[in-house]
């Protein structure tokens, strides 16, 4: 039944569904409707990739991937982790699994006690999980992933207030690798940051990736961060998958009109390229996902609906190899 | 004729528990009527600062506008009285903000932000306003009007509440309208579409604008000129095709080759621009560039290089190397 180690995706999406209950009422509460976050979808990630997420806000990104870390408990599907389902897991499997799945969040002023000096910050987990749990050698531990997320080992001592937002992150990317994960969600990690930093992070996110083979699923909304650092990318609309092939098919040949449309609604850095494209912004607006457009969610603002996108949900299908799009009116 | 409005040698400081700021420190630069131009840097860099200088919304204390001189339309708003000000803002300069919901009233409906307005600065009564009200929401493209002038913003869009902003921004026929990152709440789509709507809504009434982003994609979409900013100053001003096709300051061309391309092929690595933003409380006579800069030279420490000429009329660059650039460029490459 179990495909063999090497083939075995690292984590394995199947079905996931999330749908957060909308009640009224405060004495007697009732469900009156849910927000489908999550909308039924599928995809692996393997062992030293990185996929891409990608979508506006609402797509249902983040959801995903607090799932995946069991921030979040699914309405319907399983998600599975090195081959175990980490929603059947028994505590005290929960906290190994805990070690080897880590997350990096957008905004370090908030991700980080403003207490805590910054190596404690980064030494915590060390200790919670009995890793190390000598003081000395914890603290050589802290000094070598400072200088390994390239900071001065001296920051050990400072409060995050005092460091630059590019900085405070590096300290969130160092606490995420205290444990030496396996995977990491990357959940808007380069965001907020200056556009200066920004290339820093993502950099060092790259060089981590090679030296700890580390799989990172990088939820993100910028497209070309996404395109830079992602092997392959799924793009979701309104908790669904609409697209998802590698990176450079993906961006080369985009398929699905919503891929169209995110892409070229991207302004270039370069005025004579803008000055040169023809560019028509996308109607409309993301619909709400307590009550979905039947069919295609995505119909009431395609270019290309016709009558059957109001009514069958299209699924995703593989066009070109290893590129999957979810629309009835386009062919391969 | 003098440009529409003409900021010169702008000074404005801070007073902070680390010490004094000093967030503008001398900018100057000029709109003419009916144009766009942006303005760009990095947090601190002093961009929305400036702006806010301009419309005297400075929060004093800690804040405070210290030298130099705002020429708008013939009038130094540094000398006028606040309630002279005050007819300004919104009648002659429209305001859009980063955020719709903190800077509409939640408790006025959409009718009422807009009427208020025209009341206050154009003595329009009642009837009028909320005539102009449902022709200005039919102009920014918001979908059935007339039921939206009776909603309240927590009602509304992210996207639509910025379309409100803007119509309350445009109510009075502004000559100029202040646009501090309208768009970086919002989603790529949206954020589209609400440039697109200034752009030619600016270009249709003939309003100039002034443009606050770090976005270098939207500059290059939208402005036609650019005045780059790092640390309180101008490092660099020009038309946007030479800002981004002949760069003379060594900031400039690190942003613009760190940031990933969509239209270029995709690189091995990113090439970022090293070292941290400038702690503003700690700076020294020296260009605040330096300590990152791939070019500093000794003369660097010792004084602020000046904007000056360099390239085409109109493109100014604040580096002491600014003539050498081109060439070091292409070895260091």
């Amino acid at each position: 039944m179990n495909a063999p180690i090497a083939e075995r995706p690292l984590v394995e999406v199947r079905g996931l569904a999330m749908h957060f209950p909308i009640s009224e009422g405060i004495v007697i509460t009732r469900k009156i409707g849910a927000v489908k976050a999550v909308d039924g979808i599928d995809f692996a990630i393997k062992r030293g990739e990185t996929l891409g997420l990608v979508g506006e806000s609402g797509c249902g990104k983040t959801t995903t991937g607090r799932c995946i870390l069991r921030l979040e408990k699914p309405t319907a599907g399983e998600i599975l982790f090195d081959g175990q389902d980490v929603n059947r897991m028994e505590r005290r499997d929960l906290v190994a699994l805990r070690r080897r799945m880590q997350v990096i969040f957008q905004d370090p002023y908030s991700s980080l006690n403003p207490r805590m000096k910054v190596g404690d910050i980064i030494g915590e987990p060390i200790k919670v999980h009995g890793v190390e749990p000598d003081a000395r050698r914890r603290r050589d531990k802290v000094r070598e992933l400072l200088s390994v997320c390239g900071l001065d080992p001296k920051f050990s001592d400072r409060y995050p207030h005092e460091m630059s937002g590019g900085q405070r992150q590096r300290v969130g990317i160092a606490r995420a690798l205290a444990l030496d994960p396996e995977f990491i969600v990357c959940d808007e990690a380069v965001s907020a940051l200056d556009v200066s930093i920004q290339a820093q992070v993502v950099n060092l996110l790259e060089d981590l990736r090679e030296r700890f083979g580390l799989t990172y699923l990088f939820i993100a909304h910028d497209l070309s961060v996404v395109r830079h650092l992602c092997q392959r990318v799924a793009v979701m609309y309104l908790g669904r998958i609409v697209e998802m092939a590698d990176s450079d098919e993906l961006f080369d040949n985009p398929m699905h009109p919503y891929t169209q449309a995110l892409l070229s609604a991207v302004p270039i850095p370069d005025p004579r390229v803008e000055a040169a494209r023809a560019f028509q912004p996308t109607r409309g607006e993301v619909p709400s996902p307590i009550n979905p457009p039947s069919g295609c969610v995505f119909h009431p603002r395609c270019p290309m609906a016709v009558d059957g996108c109001k009514q069958a949900r299209p699924v995703l299908r593989e066009l070109r190899p290893r590129h999957w799009v979810a629309c009835s009116e386009v062919n391969g | 004729m003098p440009p529409l409005l003409e900021v010169r040698a702008l000074h404005t400081e801070f007073r902070t528990g680390a010490g004094l700021v000093r967030a503008v420190d001398g900018i100057s630069y000029t709109v003419e009527a009916g144009e766009t131009v942006a303005i760009v840097g990095e947090s601190g860099s002093g961009k929305s600062v400036g702006a806010l200088s301009i419309l005297r919304l400075i929060p004093d204390p800690p804040g405070r506008i210290t030298g130099g001189e705002i020429l708008f339309d013939g009038k130094d708003l540094r000398r006028l009285t606040e309630p002279e000000m005050r007819e300004i803002r919104g009648r002659d300069i429209g305001m859009v903000f980063q955020e719709p919901m903190t800077s509409l009233n939640p408790v006025l409906t959409i009718a009422r932000q807009i009427t208020e307005t025209l009341e206050q600065h154009q003595g329009a009564d009642r009837d009028t306003a909320e005539r102009r009200a449902l022709e200005l929401l039919e102009m920014v493209g918001i979908a059935d009007p007339a039921r939206r002038l009776k909603q309240y913003p927590h009602q509304l869009s992210g996207g639509m509440r910025q379309r409100v902003m803007i119509a309350v921004a445009l109510a009075c026929n502004p000559k100029l309208i202040i646009a501090d990152e309208p768009t970086t709440a919002l989603d790529v789509t949206i954020q589209a579409q609400i440039l697109e709507l200034m752009k030619s809504l600016t270009v249709r009434l003939g309003v100039a604008q002034i443009i606050i982003t770090h976005n270098l994609g939207v500059v290059a979409r939208y402005a036609s000129r650019v005045n780059v900013m790092y640390a309180g100053r101008i490092v660099e001003a020009g038309s946007a095709e030479a800002i981004y096709h002949n760069p003379r300051h060594p900031y400039t061309m690190a942003l613009l080759k760190s940031v990933p391309r969509l239209d270029q092929p995709r690189r091995a690595r990113l090439d970022p621009v090293e070292g941290q933003p400038p702690d503003l409380t700690r700076l020294d006579g020296g260009c605040a560039f330096r300590p990152r800069c791939r070019f500093a030279v000794e003369q660097c420490a010792q004084a602020q290089p000046p904007l000056a000429p360099a390239g085409e009329p109109g493109h100014l660059s604040a580096c002491f190397r600014s003539a050498e650039l081109a060439v070091l460029q292409d070895v260091a490459a």
